[in-house]
């Protein structure tokens, strides 16, 4: 059989850098200059292309379908139902009977996956969707989330029922001292919709392989769980299924659930024949699960200095038609519900709930985003009540190693927050408005303004985001680490499962290899199923899972290059320096390509985390969380206060990452963190009305461009976690929590309105 | 689908009159999309990229003759000094790689209310230059162009071959709203000429009513109110009334953009605004000549 083109192989990692230095990526100007091979890029002679009929409804019953015409067309050679499915009929990212494969009897949501159809070319396989008949009884869809938290019986979009998870928090008792603080303030908060909008759409080519089995290459966060949902729905076993990552454009939680893989597995079973997916710009708005809108309420009672007495917190997140990460995220909502603040009396309750409206899953700080514009917003307000800064307000109640999270968790890592906060403050502010380049005024080159009606404001925010899984799992990593003379030089081969979704893990992995082994030359091995579980490139955990992982493996070949070269030259004080073995005693001993001759090393190593645990069920009690990362922002923002109009103009950031392993892919997850951040306070939502999406388009789903993005001033800090690997700590997350806030903070500063809603839209503030 | 692709102008009428239904074809940037999307499957694509003299422009001193197939690029480098509103206008368009392709005859052709070339085009009295292999040249004026939601004055066996424009008699201005600060399609958007030897003021809405509209209450208005030879300092109260009756001149939606109200508002304040740059220029040309 003819190979697959356009796949992933090994890559020499560029640079000699280790920990600490910031080589440049293997994938960097391929990337730049288009020429790198993403999942949408895969190619195989005679492949067949799939296509996807997705439901118009957001509910309705399926009173029958009919593939006949479809089927009769030319050029198709497969159209496959729910009828089709050879193995399990439905697959979920934490529960294997979340969702239908293929819808059976009805549809919950609008895009749900109905019929596949597979063809000779895209367009034909588009076309045969059209001839595909199916009678609807169409339903009232459920949209209202808080009205499924008053009757979860009566308007349970699932036969589980209307509410996914309800978490409460119970700390102290918030009724007792209600009556005797100084100073309450109360807000009702919303967070929109949004959407990961990474720029590669989910692709995939699935071919029939030789063994009765199927190769799979596919762009994806987590090969292993994907396997796991897979096999099971095609009738497979796991180690039928040879899985590859596909060139990844951009995850941020996105492709944790599956999309097209067991859809293009059964078209390539069912056909023999290798078969591409790739969903256009349309189709990935209802091919990936979104960020949870949320609905919060919160009440906060302080004393007159601002010093918290008590937190009451509700908050609403809507899940959509299946439960997908759901739980997880309700979980994040309530532990971390009040941020990185002591307060001795706290309730919280977090629900997730079903709906008809878009299915909602893991994207980028995954809980954490939403309580987090609620909080700091409660504490400006609280600063505003009090008479201090919002600075004072949030130093003077700010959690230090030896505090207490709301769960009763000890942050037993450094959390410097004060110091984060005292260096935000003394940070210069950027210089007046300067009218004289349009671009750099509110509305860009639109030319809304020469100057006009343009109020500067500053706001502040700062978030708490988990690194790497909580609630008691265990999300380890392994890494396979192979040590060998290649061309006359020792060469090490790192391959792990672990998803490189551009965060820079593949160059951080070939920088621990260097420190480990002292060798110069690195290669690394596509991410596949040959090797075990690396768990997902999300919350933040790569670095310190997989990045542990390598780091064992790595130690486990030094050792035992080392135990060899103590056998050979009789000594016992070694280590490797410079590509050498070298005795304390006895100095250099010989080269490492020396010691290893014709030998290879290759040992395999996981990496666990520390265990966590549940959060008790009543009280949300528990040490539920591996890790705890901090980041701080100050935005500084023009307004059009006539027009709505707003233009950051620079966010400075404040975030202790324990220890920077690369300072220009560290830079570049905070750069890009903050932006997305920034996306979701001014900009990016998907907009749903009667369970239909509104805008599933870049026309008018807007992410930010560089005319939006500002300068950003980062101030990194190294006060490092004794329970990490190099003492790093996770951080691509914590940025995208605190910019939205921030930002929105300072847009209430020019403005004077209340804003307690994201995206921030021009209405609200010209209104 | 058939690929028309005629070398010359004559060929492109010829194929016009042939295939009614064919859609003409420039730089690509909102018909490709469509078809891409398969929300338009048109029997034929009538390529008009190979025919030279669409791309240039004939500036006679009277009026400028821009043939359609000029690029927002080239008209912002090459035309920029002489029709600066409609240069403000195309710098606003999608993003540089847009700009290279998309032109000022593909956006009269699309006819979208959201288009940004159309207000400028109504402020300063363009006139669109169509022609039939049947019936010959037919001058179109731009505020007669615009027939409703994407559609045109233009006959099926039409095509566009060029607009006409004055150059900049006085100052012009263009200003759109959009929800971020680059490659943005119009939430709303005005533009302003002023036409001081005739002692008219054009203006151009667009995204606030099911086509591009000029304000003409608000043109009359502002025409006999401003003080053309004296050119003394705009009064306040009549830069407010200005944008009020801008605003009365659309007829916005809400929509998943902006809200009907918020368009109306942000069109009172842009009109406003752009006229007191546009004044202040006209007054400052007069401080300049007295000096």
């Amino acid at each position: 059989m003819a190979t697959p083109i356009r796949t992933p192989g090994r890559v020499a990692a560029p640079g000699h850098g280790g920990v600490g230095d910031s080589p440049l990526r293997p994938d960097g100007t391929l990337k730049v200059s288009g020429e790198f091979a993403y999942a949408s890029d895969l190619w195989m002679d005679g492949m067949l292309w799939g296509a996807t009929l997705r439901s118009p409804h957001p509910r309705a019953r399926i009173l029958s379908i009919d593939v006949g015409p479809a089927l009769a067309a030319p050029g198709v050679h497969a159209v496959l139902t729910h009828e089709d499915v050879p193995g399990r009929k439905t697959f979920g990212i934490d529960h294997p009977d979340d969702q239908p494969v293929l819808a059976v009897d009805q549809v919950r949501h609008q895009g749900e996956p109905i019929a596949l159809v597979a063809a000779d070319h895209p367009e034909i396989a588009r076309r045969a969707l059209d001839l595909i008949a199916i009678e609807w009884e169409v339903r009232e869809p459920v949209t209202d989330a808080r009205a499924v938290l008053a009757d979860p019986v009566g308007l349970a979009v699932q036969p589980r029922g209307g509410i996914v998870r309800h978490q409460p928090v119970r700390v102290g008792d918030v009724d007792a001292v209600r009556d005797g603080v100084d100073v309450v303030v109360a807000g009702d908060y919303e967070v929109g919709i949004q959407d990961q909008a990474f720029l590669g759409p989910e692709s995939g080519l699935a071919v029939p392989a030789d063994d009765g089995g199927l190769d799979l290459y596919v762009a994806t966060q987590w090969i292993h769980n994907d396997l796991k949902q897979i096999a099971p729905c095609l009738g497979l076993e796991q180690d039928q299924v040879h899985m590859t990552m596909a060139g990844v454009g951009g995850a941020f939680g996105g492709r944790e659930d599956l999309s097209m893989q067991i859809h293009a597995g059964m078209l390539a079973l069912r056909t023999g024949r290798p078969v591409k997916m790739s969903y256009n710009r349309y189709e990935s708005f209802f091919g990936h699960v979104h960020r949870h809108p949320a609905q919060m309420r919160y009440e906060y009672g302080a004393t007159r200095d601002g010093i918290l007495v008590y937190a009451d917190v509700e908050i609403v997140l809507d899940g959509g038609a299946y439960t997908s990460s759901t739980e997880n995220v309700t979980g994040n909502a309530a532990s971390l519900g009040v941020g990185p603040y002591e307060i001795p009396n706290i309730r919280i309750d977090a629900y997730g709930v079903y709906t008809n409206n878009p299915p909602c899953g893991a994207m980028r700080g995954f809980g954490a985003v939403q309580a987090c514009f609620a909080y700091e917003s409660m504490m400006d307000k609280l600063a505003a009540a009090c008479g201090i800064s919002p600075v004072e307000v949030r130093r003077r109640n700010a959690v230090a190693q030896g505090s207490a999270l709301a769960t009763g968790q000890v942050i037993t890592a450094p959390a410097p927050m004060a110091e984060m906060l005292d260096r935000i403050e003394a940070m210069p502010l950027p210089p007046a408005l300067d009218a004289a380049d349009i671009r750099d005024l509110p509305g860009g080159a639109s030319q809304t303004t020469h100057g006009e009606g343009v109020v500067r404001g500053v706001g502040y925010g700062i978030g708490l985001k988990n690194i790497c899984f909580s609630e008691g799992f265990d999300d380890y990593s392994t890494a396979r680490v192979r040590l060998e003379v290649i061309g006359g030089e020792a060469t090490a081969l790192v391959h792990t499962a672990a998803a490189e979704v551009g965060q820079g893990l593949v160059t951080v992995k070939a920088q621990i290899a260097r420190t480990e082994l002292g060798v110069r030359r690195v290669t690394i091995a596509p991410a596949d199923n040959r090797v075990g579980d690396a768990g997902s490139s999300s919350a933040s955990r790569q670095s310190y899972m997989t990045g542990g992982a390598v780091k064992a493996a790595c130690e486990a070949v030094r050792g035992e290059l080392l135990a060899r070269a103590a056998a050979r030259y009789g000594h016992d004080d070694l280590s490797v320096v410079g590509g050498a073995v070298v005795s304390r005693a006895a100095g250099v001993l010989a080269p490492v390509e020396e010691v290893l001759g014709d030998d290879a090393i290759e040992l395999t190593r996981e990496f666990h985390h520390r265990p966590t645990t549940r959060l008790d069920p009543v009280t949300g009690q528990g040490d539920s969380h591996t890790q705890l990362a901090l980041c701080v922002h100050r935005a500084v923002v023009d307004v059009d206060v006539e027009l709505g109009l707003v233009k950051v103009v620079e966010l400075a950031a404040v975030q202790d990452v324990g220890k920077i392993l690369n300072r220009l892919s560290l830079e570049g997850q905070i750069h890009g963190g903050t932006a997305q951040g920034l996306g979701l306070a001014l900009m990016e939502e998907i907009v749903v009305s009667g369970g239909l999406v509104r805008n599933p388009s870049f026309t008018d789903y807007l992410i930010p461009t560089i005319l939006d993005v500002p300068p950003m001033r980062l101030d990194i800090l190294e006060h490092p976690d004794p329970d990490a690997p190099y003492g790093l700590r996770g951080a691509g997350e914590p940025p995208t929590l605190s910019s939205t806030p921030a930002i929105v903070a300072a847009v209430r500063d020019a403005t004077g309105k209340a804003l307690t809603r994201v995206p921030v839209r021009p209405e609200h503030i010209a209104g | 689908m058939d690929f028309l692709r005629p070398p010359t102008w004559a060929d492109a009428l010829a194929a016009k009159a042939e295939h009614p239904d064919a859609v003409p074809l420039q730089g690509g940037t909102d018909v490709m999309v469509e078809l891409n999307f398969g929300a338009r499957r048109p029997a034929a694509l009538l390529d008009l990229t190979r025919i030279a003299d669409l791309a240039g422009w004939d500036d006679d001193g009277g009026r400028i003759r821009v043939g359609a197939g000029v690029p927002y690029a080239r008209l912002i480098d090459g035309l920029g000094d002489r029709l600066p509103g409609l240069a403000q206008a195309a710098r606003t368009v999608g993003s540089p790689q847009i700009r290279n392709r998309g032109t000022v005859g593909g956006n009269l052709g699309a006819a979208s209310p959201a288009g940004d070339s159309h207000p400028p085009l109504l402020a300063a009295g363009a006139v669109v230059e169509a022609e039939s292999a049947a019936r010959g040249t037919r001058m179109i004026p731009a505020a007669e162009f615009y027939t409703g939601v994407k559609r045109n004055a233009l006959a099926p066996d039409e095509l566009i071959r060029a607009f006409w424009t004055p150059p900049a008699p006085g100052p012009q201005y263009f200003s759109k709203i959009g929800t971020r600060n680059a490659m943005v399609i119009a939430v709303c958007s005005f533009a302003i000429a002023l036409h001081p030897e005739e002692r008219r003021v054009g203006t151009g809405i667009g995204s606030a009513a099911p086509t591009p509209v000029r304000a003409v209450a608000a043109e009359e208005f502002l025409s006999a109110e401003l003080d053309w030879e004296g050119r003394t300092p705009l009064a306040v109260s009549a830069a407010q009334r200005f944008g009020a009756l801008v605003a009365d001149a659309a007829a916005p939606i809400d929509d998943v953009r902006g809200t009907a109200d918020y368009r109306r508002h942000a069109l009172s304040v842009m009109a406003r605004r752009t006229l007191t740059w546009a004044w202040n220029d006209h007054a400052g040309d007069s401080r300049r000549e007295a000096s």
